[in-house]
């Protein structure tokens, strides 16, 4: 690996992760606060802004001042607690949120160069591998605590994360299948020629085309869909799968023990999953940075190489899209009531890993019918 | 004995809980887009925004010493209000009037008059219990201090809260 390679990827991990991806979760909080006080009729943080000054900027100071407030709290261990494990949980739950991010395509190509960190040819499965990960964190938090209401937030944690990441797995399979290819890339530029997965509108996959497969396979396009973005919030332990936090049951579930910038890496840590779980959900399902109708193909016109502007516009429509399912995933949290745990427990194993194994054959199905010959 | 409660029997729809869903981010969308739009509005950004012009005529705000038309002080130091105060916040110092005074036939008159507005629960029974109509529950809400000392309103400060109160009084009237 030459000296460019290595600026290069460092560039992109600085510009995404701590230029994009951390402003994200800090704005990702605001917005949480913002538009659940919308929902519930309030106003919401408005006030804060340039400090020692009347701007406001509509409150957009807020995370800022709360990372202050985080940093400048006392920082306290109980006597009781495991003292390795209970240091080392906080850093177990963000860091594999925000390592999923490598593989995530955030634009197509700015000048000639990929816009994505590591171009794997396993993508989906990385993402697994290192998503799963993030329980360690919550289990751990829960054991070295040493307190009641933590080992049961612990516990729960587990025990959901097993019943949904089988969900979440299986029910990739049918869009794995879909597009025959593994690479994150690959699948957004076949969904930016070809029309979305769930937008099959130009392209080969359009019906006037010849794409009766890709309107077939709009169905299980679909439960593949709802499956996976559900099992996703059962994945950030956000409502109506926020078991293992649970206040009202669980006090605060696994970070009841933690306060300060220990607590904070637990809170961000899950608006961190939740916008690489976002950017997984576009990536798969919306085309990732892809614009829609081929309008990447029309403003490409006779260019061999992705011109720079549509390069910035690519990897504008991608965080667009993100955002829009982060407001989604926030929308869906002020709205619905928690889950029972049998309930959880029943959709998890009964409902969604049927539902998602059927899947598989449906579209395997629909595929040996329509692209056979 | 125990009462069966007969469960609902739930519809396909019901029981697969995606329409119930859908029903409820209606809902919550209609209220954001409401206040978004400005339809509806229930908070009031208080420093900037006031509701004194809708406060009712009875509001309870910060008790205070009125003079009447003629900038006499109404209080005679009978010190009712003083020994009715559930928090004891009022501290009176009564002092007699001279003789040779014009209006020596009150008799008594507040030589320091002190209401700890820390300890004031603004119930209005000191206005309740006055004889002589003297002492008023204003409209003033926002009583705020640096200190315990400056939370303490003495004579002054309640004259000028409280201002002039017109209206007959008794115990000037020469004839009585």
């Amino acid at each position: 690996m030459e000296l460019t390679d290595l600026i290069i990827s460092a560039a992109k991990i600085g510009g995404l992760i701590f230029a994009v991806i951390l402003p994200m979760v800090a704005y990702s909080v605001w917005a949480e606060r913002r538009v659940s006080a919308i929902i519930q009729d309030r106003v919401g943080p408005n006030r804060v802004g340039v400090p020692f000054t009347k701007i406001g900027l509509a409150g957009l100071g807020q995370p800022i001042a709360d990372g202050i407030k985080f940093l400048l709290k006392e920082d306290f261990t109980p006597g009781h607690v495991n003292k390795f494990y209970y240091w080392l949980a906080p850093a177990l739950t963000m860091v594999p949120a925000l390592l999923t991010c490598a593989v995530l395509p955030f634009g197509s190509e700015l000048f000639g160069e990929k816009m994505v960190i590591a171009d794997l040819s396993v993508g989906p499965l990385f993402i697994f591998a290192i998503a799963s990960l993030s329980v360690y964190g919550i289990v751990l938090a829960g054991w070295a605590s040493n307190s009641k209401y933590p080992f049961l937030g612990g516990v729960r944690s587990s025990s959901q994360m097993i019943s949904y990441e089988i969900a979440l797995g299986l029910s990739l399979v049918p869009v794995l299948l879909i597009f025959g290819e593994l690479n994150l890339g690959a699948i957004v530029r076949e969904q930016s020629e070809n029309g979305w997965l769930l937008l099959p509108l130009w392209g080969e996959g359009a019906i006037w085309n010849g794409g009766v497969d890709r309107l077939l396979l709009l169905f299980p396009a679909l439960i593949a869909f709802v499956v996976f973005t559900t099992s996703i919030f059962a994945e950030t332990n956000r409502l109506p799968f926020d078991l293992p936090e649970c206040e009202t049951e669980l006090v605060a579930g696994y970070h009841t023990e933690y306060s300060s910038m220990k607590f904070a890496l637990f809170f961000l840590g899950e608006y961190a999953a939740m916008i690489i779980g976002s950017g997984l959900i576009v990536t798969l399902f919306f085309g990732g940075w892809s614009l829609p109708f081929g309008w990447d193909a029309m403003l490409m016109g006779d260019a061999t190489e992705v011109p720079w502007w549509l390069g910035l516009i690519h990897i504008g429509t991608f965080f667009a899209k993100v955002t829009g399912f982060i407001l989604f995933f926030i929308w869906v949290r002020w709205t619905l009531p928690r889950f029972r745990y049998d309930q959880l427990m029943k959709l998890g194993w009964i409902v969604f890993f049927e539902l998602a194994l059927l899947n598989v054959f449906i579209t395997a199905g629909i595929l040996i019918l329509t692209r056979s010959n | 004995m125990a009462i069966v409660v007969q469960r609902p029997k739930l519809t396909l729809a019901e029981r697969c809980y995606l329409p119930a869903l859908a029903k409820g981010l209606r809902i919550t969308l209609a209220h954001a887009v409401r206040i978004l739009r400005r339809k509806k509005k229930v908070t009031m950004q208080y420093p900037e925004e006031r509701w004194d012009s809708e406060m009712p005529e009875h509001y309870r705000g910060a008790p205070a010493l009125v003079t009447d038309e003629h900038g006499r002080e109404r209080c005679v130091s009978c010190q009712l209000c003083e020994f009715i105060c559930p928090p004891r916040a009022i501290t009176i110092v009564p002092e007699e009037i001279p003789a040779e005074d014009r209006w020596a036939k009150v008799e008594k008159r507040p030589k320091e008059f002190e209401i700890d507005m820390i300890r004031c629960i603004y119930c209005g029974m000191c206005e309740e219990v006055c004889p002589e109509q003297a002492i008023f529950l204003r409209k003033d809400y926002a009583i705020t201090g640096t200190s315990r000392e400056e939370m303490v309103h003495d004579k002054e400060k309640l004259y000028e809260i409280g201002g002039v109160r017109e209206g007959l009084v008794n115990k000037w009237n020469e004839l009585k």
